[in-house]
């Protein structure tokens, strides 16, 4: 018979903001984020890793949250697209997502920014090409990779 | 007040409206509601693909933690299921749907058989590994067999998609040919695979229904659902904001709403309902798999004498989807003799459905790759034997089409590929270890116009709101409305909102076929009309704002129908487009990569170019993938999808990128609808599969007759 | 998933408490285990969460080159010693999955992510890696992603680590710290062919850690190259990989390391490639000659025949490559 969960606290920093939680070890990071705390910016493609949509910065660094369980992160320092900036007050890599239209349903687009402002950290915007192998985990079903490209071309211009 | 400025938002690069919600996760998707104690569904689905349920052991899942109810046809509600007067457009004209937990029967592997509903995802999710199903498996029909192809019904074929269509005498016209090509073309089962799953989310207050829900057509869904239900439309309230991408996957009701209002109701809680990645493979629809024959004949001067193409597409056995196919045969190219013969093929399997481009991209890919063909039987330039055969005006219906720059498209798109300088010789163009090959294919979409409703209200702080239940799965409806209402009213953009995706906003038609534009647009810019009539009637002079205050106004509305009207009988109407591409084939390595792609589109007015050309773009990569990559793993054994995933089901990522080059010529299309526009969303995936395959031909020098091309056709031997 | 109980481990504790049952399981990554766990593959009871018990880091020792489990791909990638004196890793590993996975998954973990098979993935059908003795659909079902070497009637999953291709073409050692002690396992020894029993798919026993992987010194500072072929220019596992490591003296190759991904239901070395090389002088001729020699022992399915022109081609384009590095050297 299946035991019962025992629950277990997490203390996360997202956003710059403590946060604790009671999960069910099953949580996955993702899960916590969107069902638990309400931060729906983090989206579900897949639960499997094979799509990006729900790529979060953990420590600084990009993950995607659906293979990470909440538990595993305690202590961790978690950035979600609603860390990153407002519609009144964007971050300029979400500034140049609008600029050059690099998305349509929107959908893929919190985990590609994500994707992109790593990336550029990571130092992987040296070219085209790399910009673009080095966003290939992020499925854009819409097909705006193109803009995409552009977009973080133009923000790792303005930084360099 | 003046008339609004002439075109000063309309053809303007606005960027999209909705896009600091978008780009900040602050747009809420159908998941992402959270009414009060909301709880958690995981949908069971069925292992076999044909039997009857013979034992359904739920005691495991009923008493683990969390769990409220676990629901399959032993104790759900018996529904009405009422039949539509009329089936909505979006529906097969022909059998039944698929009833949620009514019986036994299990009609294809992978339909819901139960529904477990819990606490939270993951309790729910645990509890429905846990139900034991045993079955009484009959023998399954799951290959794809044309020769059991039989006509579509009379239904079917009422709504256009007849068994058998053309004009003149297609057998003579092949008899008299001085040149002909007879060829047969395979396309895989394709799945939408919109990044955002399918979800549902029911609630029930008394015998009022609230469903936010990812859909391309909400007040089809009250519709439905009034009519699975028994109950009256008006208690029904659909709610869909944004919508993650569709591509035709969200155009019908498809059974998990049903299932999330059945889990509200007998939980007494607001359920979501949200299918995993594995499950949409068989939840909602799909591109059939489709097998074709055409034999094209031609003249020693290359005018077509004969098209004959025949199609045999998979359909479900309990219902009867079927897609217009042949219709470019009818309509892409001026020929005497035309003769087209659709059949379906039965399989249990779950019913297909729309996919980006319905019917029309399939029936193209094997057209555009025929008269490739052709072309290469006849030593004439591809692009020569398509403007050789140019129709002038729609010779399936005999009306003149309402615009056509179709020759433009060709033209520029030829010039800015740089098309001279190709080597018509197969094998001739080399890089390096690759084989470089140019390819190029027609794009026609139908261009369509639905009645649609639309309110506009003027605010005493000159601000002003357009509202109607259209939907935005990503073409950028939210913004081009927007700026359509901005010019007829005279107001900047950021002064207007646009309300959409509820169902009890004016009437809209389906977001789909590329008619969301033309339709909403055109009502939206009646209504505009209407309120400033009644704003010119007001007295004093000033802006909008100054004459509501002057008459002591806080708002002023007017709401407006637009219908399309007896043009539809005296004209086609339909976008046009030229795909060009080169592409790179290294035979040892059996690599393929697409290095750019041109394409030239007639879509009208462009109401935002921008926008216009992410659309054109994005299509592009769904042509790449469909091309090269995209196929459902079907195995005839379980009758199911095994890459039924986003790692071995392959669509393209950014590293597929090619160069991507967008010109829309100039046109305009007054007589479809007075905006001019004649939509865009599936004319940007037409051609660019056969463009890939033909610009295959051309590297290699070896045909290959079916999509998706993969290593295992390249490699050399 | 079905429910478990979570405890992280740190190095003390890792010494005394054991995922020693076949309910408990370590997690590090977590990248392929939740996979597994969401789908329904694996459902352990008791997850012992190893990512911070300090066997991350590189360690450049005068023996080889110590790549700690725990250290996840992209660190492993960028760090130096690996970048500069096992360049074959470091392409294998920048080919592996997404940037995302590559910041999660470790050294560890990769080596043991269980295969792509569609059967395998898909609990509705039956798979002897997963249900023994429930059969194999594979054989005559869809397996264009399967193994043309080293299957048995039984199964044709492929092993999908583009890192284990690439460390058992480099002799690399696999260090497993068991409860009486630290042992070491030559990565060639470390898998099990399937046999009739599948499900078995290392040489670890219940309890065993992997702490890190060793390449001897001899493999170190090889030019070389990892050429993945995929139907997508990235994000994919591979259809056929080559890894090929070599040293050319006067003409003469003096080392030869060769092995191929994609294509074994283990990592597959190709040692008849090998033996063509060593001690000839290169060519055109001897390089095909010797990539032809890949082919060796497959048994392809209808499906997956074509890998084999695939492979041998991919072997031959590799070697190529590095012969070209080499000779420029």
């Amino acid at each position: 018979m299946p035991v019962d969960s025992p629950v277990v606290p997490v203390a996360l920093t997202v956003n710059g903001k403590p946060e604790r939680l009671e999960v069910d070890p099953r949580t996955t990071l993702l899960d916590a984020l969107r069902d638990r705390l309400h931060l729906s910016g983090t989206k579900k493609g897949c639960g499997l890793g094979q799509c990006g949509a729900c790529t979060v910065l953990v420590d600084g660094r990009r993950v995607v949250s659906c293979l990470t369980l909440a538990v595993m992160n305690d202590g961790a320092s978690v950035t979600t697209i609603e860390g990153l900036g407002t519609p009144d007050a964007l971050h300029p890599m979400q500034a140049a997502f609008v600029a050059c239209d690099a998305f349509q349903c929107g959908y893929c687009t919190p985990g590609q920014i994500l994707s992109a402002v790593a990336l550029i950290d990571e130092g992987h915007a040296g070219s085209d090409e790399e910009i673009r192998e080095h966003m290939s985990g992020n499925l854009c079903r819409c097909g705006a990779y193109a803009n995409i490209v552009e977009a973080i071309r133009t923000v790792a211009g303005q930084e360099g | 007040m003046n008339a609004p400025a002439l075109s000063a938002v309309i053809g303007q690069p606005v960027s999209r409206v909705d896009g600091p919600a978008k780009v900040t996760g602050t747009a809420r998707y159908a998941a992402e509601f959270v009414p009060d104690g909301l709880a958690y569904a995981s949908v069971v689905s069925a292992t076999i693909p044909r039997g009857r349920i013979r034992a359904l052991d739920t005691s495991a899942a009923e008493g683990m933690p969390g769990v409220l109810a676990v629901v399959s046809h032993r104790n759900a509600p018996k529904l009405p299921y009422l039949e539509r007067d009329q089936r909505p457009p979006v529906d097969p004209k022909s059998g039944d749907q698929l009833r949620m937990f009514q019986d036994d029967k299990v009609l294809f592997n992978g339909q819901p058989v139960a529904v477990v509903i819990a606490d939270s995802q993951q309790e729910a999710d645990a509890a429905a590994r846990c139900i034991g199903i045993a079955y009484d498996e009959t023998e399954p029909t799951t290959t794809f067999d044309p020769g059991r192809g039989r006509p579509p019904s009379e239904e079917t074929a009422k709504g256009g998609r007849p068994g058998a269509a053309g004009r003149g005498d297609g057998a003579a016209g092949l008899a008299e040919a001085a040149t002909t090509v007879d060829v047969t073309y395979v396309q895989a089962r394709e799945h939408h695979n919109a990044i955002e799953p399918h979800a549902t989310i029911a609630q029930w207050d008394g015998d009022s229904l609230t469903l936010y829900d990812k859909s391309q057509w909400v007040q089809n869904v009250v519709v439905e659902i009034a009519h699975v239900f028994g109950i009256e439309a008006g208690k029904i309230r659909v709610i869909s904001p944004f919508v993650g991408g569709a591509f035709g996957s969200a155009l019908r009701t498809w059974p998990h709403v049903t299932i999330a209002a059945i889990a509200a109701k007998m939980t007494g809680r607001p359920v979501r309902v949200e299918l995993s990645r594995r499950q949409l493979y068989h939840s909602v629809g799909f591109r059939p798999h489709t097998l074709q024959r055409v034999r094209l004949g031609a003249a020693p001067d290359g005018r077509l004498t004969a098209i004959l193409q025949d199609a045999a597409a998979q359909v479900a056995t309990y219902e009867e989807y079927a897609e217009t196919t042949l219709q470019p045969a009818e309509t892409t190219y001026s020929c005497p003799n035309v003769a087209t013969a659709y059949r379906l093929v039965e399989m249990d399997t779950n019913s297909p459905c729309p996919m980006r481009g319905p019917g029309i991209v399939t029936g193209l890919y094997a057209l555009e790759a025929a008269m490739d063909e052709l072309a290469v039987a006849l030593n004439v330039d591809p692009v020569a034997l398509r403007l050789k055969n140019h129709a002038d005006i729609n010779e399936k219906t005999g009306l003149p089409w309402s615009s056509k720059a179709l020759k433009a498209c060709y033209e520029t798109a030829a010039e800015r590929f740089g098309w001279a300088d190709r080597i018509a010789a197969p094998r001739s163009m080399r890089i390096g270890t690759d084989l470089v090959g140019y390819g190029m294919a027609t794009a026609i979409y139908h261009a369509d116009r639905a009645p649609a409703e639309a309110e506009v209200i003027l605010f005493a702080n000159g601000t002003a709101v357009v509202r109607t239940a259209a939907s935005d799965m990503g073409p950028g409806t939210y913004t081009s409305i927007t700026q359509i209402a901005a010019d007829e009213l005279g107001l900047p953009v950021e002064a207007i909102r646009f309300e959409l995706g509820d169902s009890t906003l004016p009437m809209a038609p389906v977001h789909g076929g590329s008619i969301t534009l033309v339709s909403v647009g055109s009502a939206v810019a009646e209504a505009c009309a209407a309120v400033r009539q009644k704003l010119e009637a007001l007295t004093g002079e000033g802006s909008i704002a100054e004459r509501l205050r002057a008459n002591g106004l806080d708002r002023l509305a007017a709401s407006a129908k637009a219908s399309p009207g007896e043009e539809t009988k005296r004209y086609a109407s339909s976008a046009f487009g030229a795909v060009f591409v080169e592409v790179r084939v290294d035979e040892g390595l059996g690599t393929l990569r697409v290095k750019r792609m041109t394409g030239a589109y007639d879509v009208g007015r462009v109401i935002n170019p921008k926008i216009a050309r992410s659309q054109c773009i994005g299509g592009m990569m769904g042509g790449l993938g469909m091309a090269l990559m995209e196929a459902a793993e079907w195995d005839p054994r379980f009758g199911k999808v095994m890459n039924a995933n986003l790692a071995e089901y392959l669509v393209p990522v950014c590293a597929d990128t090619p160069a991507l080059d967008v010109t829309f010529v100039p046109s305009e299309d007054t007589v479809l609808n007075p905006l001019g526009a004649k939509g865009l969303a599936e004319i940007a995936i037409c051609g660019v599969a056969p463009a890939i395959a033909n610009a295959v031909f051309h590297a290699t020098g070896r045909r290959q007759r079916h999509i998706p091309i993969r290593p295992e056709d390249l490699i050399g031997t | 998933m079905r429910a478990f109980t979570y405890e992280r481990l740190d190095g003390d504790s890792a010494a005394r408490r054991r995922a020693d049952t076949t309910d408990s399981a370590y997690v590090a990554g977590g990248t392929d285990l939740l996979q597994l766990m969401q789908e329904g593959i694996a459902a352990p009871r008791a997850l012992l969460d190893v990512s911070r018990v300090g066997t991350d880091g590189v360690t450049a020792e005068l023996d080889g080159i110590r790549i700690g489990a725990g250290t996840r791909l992209t660190d492993a990638i960028e760090d130096p010693t690996v970048a500069a004196r096992l360049p074959l890793v470091a392409e294998a590993l920048a080919a592996s999955a997404s940037p995302q996975v590559r910041n999660m998954a470790t050294i560890g973990g990769n080596l043991l992510q269980r295969t792509r098979c569609l059967y395998f993935r898909d609990v509705t059908t039956p798979c002897n890696k997963r249900e023994p003795g429930s059969g194999c659909p594979a054989q005559a079902g869809e397996n264009r992603l399967n193994a043309i070497l080293g299957g048995s009637a039984h199964c044709i999953a492929t092993h999908a680590s583009d890192l284990a291709v690439a460390l058992v073409a480099l002799d690399a050692e696999v260090i497993v710290e068991r409860r009486n002690g630290e042992r070491s396992i030559r990565l060639a020894d470390f898998y099990r062919l399937p046999g009739d029993t599948p499900h078995r798919e290392t040489h670890l026993e219940p309890g065993d850690l992997i702490t890190a992987v060793f390449v001897p010194i001899a493999a170190t500072g090889l030019s070389s190259r990892y050429l993945k072929l995929r139907d997508r220019a990235s994000f994919e596992w591979s259809l056929v990989s080559a890894a090929v490591a070599l040293k050319i003296d006067d003409g003469e190759v003096t080392a030869a390391r060769v092995a191929a991904g994609g294509v074994g239901t283990v990592p597959w070395r190709l040692p008849m490639v090998e033996d063509r090389l060593l001690g000839r002088t290169i060519d055109v001729a001897t390089l095909q000659l010797a990539a032809e020699a890949a082919a060796e022992g497959v048994d392809p399915r209808p499906g997956n025949a074509f890998k084999v022109p695939l492979l041998v081609n991919a072997v031959a384009r590799a070697l190529a490559a590095v012969a070209d590095q080499e000779l420029a050297r």
